[in-house]
Order: C-alpha cells, then structure tokens, then sequence
C-alpha cells in the first residue's frame, strides 16, 4: 500500500494545490518547532506532521459557512480552514496579534470568521460541541456541515459516545473525523480498547462510516466529499476513521520511549507529501521548477507569518480581565476586592 | 394572582419561548415527562419536540450540545434534573461554556441558560441533596443565580437568556411548591443586584441576615421571630452568587454591624466563606461582632429525616447564630 490512490492523480491543477497545502501545513510546525526549540513558543506544542493528508482533504471539501471543530493539534486545522499563518504565530508568541489575542496558545485556535471552532485540549470535548452546532444548524433550516476531528485517544471517552448517540439519535448534520494515529499520546490503541476497529464502533450507534487510508490525500477527500455531499443533503451524521501516523514525538517534551524508531521509519515512507509528490512527478504532472516554485512560495509564505509574529505586540497586561465575560455596561457589581479583576465587565483592567 | 414557584418558573419558559423563536428546552424528561419537578408539564404539547426537547441520560453530551447550538446562534435552555447529576456535565460547563469566549480573545460567546435543581430537605438522600452552587460560583465566566422568590422564578429566566454569556440557575427543590401572590403581569427582573428585603427596624440590637435559594424562607421566618425578641434584622437575598452583589452586602452590614451568613452548601471552602471573607476585607471597621455562618454539617445529606434535618440549616441556628452575634456585639 504505498501507491496514491488507484487511479493515480487526476488533475494536475487540484493535485498541485492539495500539495500546496499539505507542505503550508509540513513548513509551518517545522518553524513551530524550530521556533520552540530558540524559546520564542511556549507551552505545550503538537505538530501534525506526518498527519497533513488528513486535514487538506476534509478540509477541501468544505464551503465557508460550514463549522469545524478540532483538537490540541490544530495547527493543520486552522491553517487549512483560512486563519493565516501569521495570526496563527502570533498566537503561539502571546501577541495581540494572535487569533485568539494570545489567550489561546497552541492548543485553543480559535477563528470567529471561518467557523472555526478551537481548538479544544480536552479530549473528546469538542464532540458534543459539534452536536451542538449541528442542532442549531438544523434547528435553523441551514444547510451547513459541521466537520469534528479528534484523535483515537478519544473514543474511550464517554463524551465520543454520548455525542455518536445524540446525533445519531436527532439525525444531526455533523460530520465525525477521527483521526487513527494509533497513539493517544504514549499509549497504543490496543492497550486502551476492546475494540480497536473504531468504525465499527461508529457504525454500532448506526452511523455510516468508513475506515480511510489518511496517508493519501486523495482518498481523504473523495472520502471526505461523498460523506460531506450526504450530510449536507440530509444523510444525518457520518463517521470517517482516517488511519494516519504522526512522524513527530506527541510534544515537544516526549521522549518517545512508546514506539520503535523503526516503525516510524516505515510509516515515514508512506509521508503524505512524498506520496503525492512521487505520483504527480511520475505522470509528468510536477516540472522540477514548478515544484522549486511551490517549495519558494511556501517557504515565502511561512517566512512572512514568522516576521508578522515576530513584530506583533504583547496582548497588554491591562487586558487581562477581559473576554471573562462580554463587554456590557457596568451592572453595577464590585465583583469583589480590588484587583481581583472578577466582576470588570467593561473589559477595563481589573480592579 | 395566587402562583407557585414552579408555575412561575414554567410561566418563564412559556414567554421566553414565545418571545424568541431561537429559544428551547432540552433535557432529562422534559418532554413527555414533563419534567422530573413538572416545571415543564404541558409545553411539549404546546412548542412540540423541537423545542422541548428529551435527551437520553447523558449529561456531558446535552450539555455539550446545549454550548454547540449556543455558539451556532440558538438560545439553549438546558435543564439538568439535580445539581449532583450536573457533575457528569463539568467538562462542557467548566472547560468550555466558562472558557470559550476567552480562550477565543472575545470572539465566541455562549449564550446558554443552564438549570437545576439543588438542595435537601426531602429525604433523597445523598446523591440527590447536595448544594453545589457555591463550588460553581468559583468559577470565572459563569454567571450564578439562585432564584428564591416567586418573582425571581418568573422573572430571572429571560434576563439570563439576554446575557451573552453562560448563566446557571439554580432552584432548591424545596421551594417548587411555595405558593404566594405574584403580579399578572410580572415579568423580567434584574439579575446583577442582591435585595433587602427586609430592613431593621432601628432597634437596639441589629444584624444582617444573608442567605439566597433555598434557605430564604427559613431566614425570613428567623427574623420575625427575633423581631419579636427585640433583634432588628436586615435580610439580603444574594439572588446572584457570581458576580456578588457586595455592595447590597457591605451597605447593610455597615447599618447593623454585625451579619450573619446562612448557607445550605458546606461551610468548608462555601460561598458563605467567601461572603465572610469580603465582610472581613472591606468592612471589617463596621463590624460589632465576627460574622456568624449556618451551614449544613459536614457529611453527605443522610437519608433518615431527623439525621437529614440535624444536618441543615433551621430557623433555630439561624436565630442562636443572631443572638451570639449581638451578644458578643455588646
């Protein structure tokens, strides 16, 4: 199993911008890392490297006014889902530039303007979140997809099965992105599950799903799409289980004494980005200046998010009350002791 | 007109249903059940199961969903049956309604309204009985309300809904059958303000009564009977316990100088510790006496009822607690 999808690469426009983004997503951590590594990001730092098929091809299959909810590692995510790069950095330095004006970090990107939903550390959470804009957009007669990634680590949650139940249940339109890496960070998937064919598992609360090769971008979005088209016109939830790997350690702060390098090695042969690459350049599709181009404007794009965080500005400590709870006019309550900050409803400084 | 507590409260979710088509109800049996306190009897045949909506016994993924379709722009009203049973659904209260909007840098609110039921009284025993409210008015980004009054009851929920943010409230069991008179057209009432609703009378002796929910009866029936005693008592309603209305609290503790806190919840690490500890922090010059709490005893809500009543807060230790304050205030 190490050919691109059986047909190979049908459009060399399409395959030329599905590489684009999974190497915006490859060259962005690459620089989280890099970045982390001069102590320029702080915190706890997830890259999805090795796991880039997954989020272009879902993604892909999107329209604007659909919502997406994903995890701590979402870098991917956002990116691919509109949040600029820079936004995206600035976030990771603490700045008022960042996404979430620094509030966030690494873990909780959140983007109001693309229906981005976070974001979430906690797993599972995001899962009954997803239900939730689901049901508003059914309530409301929307045609809208609500797209929810989470990792196999949280199908032992009872959240995962309390919210398969409930959309199941209400017919909702969500769309369950499970993204396999076989690691709920240090521990296998047979060491935590009875049953490790997560599908399966799915399918029990009678949902359709399918198992997906998540290595190979194109299956991940003709997969994606036809479940994506099904939900959208009334098939209720769907369930992708998208078999992938992480090539990197789970953070920044593993020592990785939970797998064999070798493993990781083989898995690495079936990179994401290689794949295509190679079958693109195999029929003819990706002239060496064309891909030197694209590897430029990447490097371009990501040198620029890098400068942008970089110059931004640290979110003021005066700031620090607000986003508590919304700004509205005084209601006229201390909230406490001076400096306590709770109770600032005017998104002034505390106290 | 003549009403009780849950009809006020069901009267609430009438109107606000009708007010805004965004609104809904979703929980254990609310629907065909009619709710397991009969708030919501007779409203599934009214707004049909769209909008009152029975969810399976699964609370961290109702409520969960409740936060979604708050974010996805509806008006979420989520009712957990009692406040033990909301401990399934802390990870969507805490790590995301009371989160989102900051973690988002202001971007996400979530406009959701989420209820329960709180307290003892009836022999439910433990897993049924405990008063919660105080551990979740530790919680920044949650807004906390405590409706004891017949008018709060009717009053309280669509002023909730209008707030941008997570608003929990809270309703004692006891208090579901409380009967009195309430206006027709009474309606929406404020939520940011604590209320005297009683003032000293300018007696010798003087102290403030604080309580809210549930354990307001028994302290206003407290109060006459130390009136009749020659103690004047001013009586604050917290209404809310977060934000805390402090103001309302200082200005009476600064009139009677002495105060006395009455908390169903645990003393230990409670709300009425927390209102004890504002006293001491800013009003510390005007008291007369240390500030007194009646809390329930440190044990799981026993079953038998004279265990069960040993346990709680009475009209008895609310008034020893008074007469040791103005004792010791000289």
């Amino acid at each position: 199993m190490t050919t691109l999808r059986n047909q190979g690469v049908p459009d060399a426009g399409h395959a030329m911008h599905l590489l684009r983004q999974m190497l915006r997503v490859r060259r962005l951590e690459e620089k989280c890392i890099e970045l982390y590594s001069a102590a320029k990001i702080r915190g706890f730092l997830h890259v999805y490297i090795g796991e880039e098929a997954v989020a272009a091809g879902v993604m892909e299959t999107l329209a604007p006014e659909d919502a997406v909810v994903a995890t701590y590692r979402e870098h991917g995510h956002a990116l691919l889902r509109g949040v600029s790069a820079g936004a995206i950095l600035a976030e990771m330095y603490g700045h008022a530039e960042g996404c979430c004006r620094g509030r966030g970090g690494s873990m909780h990107l959140f983007d109001a303007a693309t229906r981005f939903y976070g974001g979430n550390a906690i797993v599972a959470g995001g899962l009954p979140l997803a239900v939730g804009l689901a049901l508003a957009d059914r309530m409301a007669g929307r045609q809208q997809v609500t797209v929810c990634f989470f990792g196999e680590g949280a199908v032992a949650e009872g959240e995962f099965h309390e919210s398969m139940n409930l959309a199941a249940l209400w017919q909702l339109p969500v769309l369950f992105c499970c993204e396999n890496n076989l690691y709920a960070m240090g521990t296998a998937l047979g060491r935590s599950e009875s049953q490790t064919d997560i599908a399966l598992k799915a399918a029990a609360y009678e949902i359709p799903a399918w198992a997906v090769d998540g290595m190979d971008v194109l299956a991940v979005e003709e997969a994606a799409r036809r479940a994506v088209d099904a939900v959208r016109s009334g098939g209720g939830p769907h369930f992708l289980e998208l078999r992938t790997y992480r090539f990197r350690a789970h953070s920044m702060f593993d020592p990785e004494l939970y797998r064999e390098k070798s493993e990781v090695a083989q898995w690495m042969e079936r990179d994401p980005i290689s794949l295509l690459q190679g079958a693109m350049q195999a029929a003819g599709q990706l002239p060496d200046d064309e891909w030197a181009d694209l590897q430029a404007d990447v490097d371009a794009e990501i040198s620029t998010a890098v400068g942008f965080a970089e110059n931004g500005t640290p979110e003021p400590v005066s700031e620090l009350a607000r986003f508590v709870y919304s700004d509205r006019a005084d209601d006229g309550s201390d909230g406490g002791t001076a400096g306590s900050g709770e109770g600032s409803r005017k998104g002034g400084a505390a106290g | 007109m003549k009403t009780t507590y849950r009809e006020a409260m069901r009267a609430a979710l009438r109107d606000a249903m009708q007010r805004d088509e965004r609104v809904f109800l979703m929980g254990e049996d609310v629907g065909r059940y009619g709710g397991s306190f009969a708030v919501s009897l007779g409203l599934l045949e009214e707004f049909g199961p769209e909008r009152i909506r029975d969810t399976p016994l699964s609370e961290s993924g109702f409520v969960g969903a409740g936060i979604g379709a708050a974010l996805g722009g509806m008006r979420p009203v989520v009712e957990i049956m009692t406040v033990n049973f909301s401990l399934l659904a802390l990870d969507q209260i805490i790590n995301n309604a009371a989160t989102l909007l900051h973690m988002s840098g202001g971007q996400f609110n979530v406009p959701i309204v989420i209820r329960m039921t709180t307290g003892a009284g009836r022999q439910l025993g433990a897993q049924h009985s405990h008063s919660l409210e105080g551990w979740y008015a530790h919680i920044p980004g949650l807004r906390i309300l405590a409706p004891a009054t017949l008018a709060d009851a009717r009053g309280m929920l669509w002023t909730a809904l209008q707030d941008p943010d997570p608003v929990l409230i809270f309703e004692h069991g006891s208090l579901y059958n409380v009967a009195g008179e309430l206006d027709e057209d009474a309606g929406a009432v404020g939520i940011d303000k604590a209320a005297l609703l009683r003032q000293a009378d300018g007696s010798a002796d003087t102290v403030t009564l604080i309580t809210y929910g549930g354990t307001l009866p028994l302290v206003l029936e407290a109060a006459d009977q130390l009136a009749g005693e020659g103690i004047g008592t001013d009586v604050v309603d917290l209404r809310t316990l977060r934000p805390l209305d402090t103001h309302t609290l200082l200005d009476s503790v600064a009139r009677t100088h002495r105060a006395v806190v009455v908390d169903e919840g645990w003393r230990s690490g409670s709300i009425s510790a927390e209102i004890a500890a504002r006293i001491s922090e800013q009003a510390f010059f005007d008291l007369d006496a240390p500030v007194e709490r009646v809390c329930s005893e440190e044990v799981p809500v026993p079953y038998a009822k004279h265990l069960e009543q040993a346990a709680l807060p009475s009209v008895e230790r609310v008034m020893a607690a008074a007469r040791r304050a103005v004792g010791a205030g000289g």
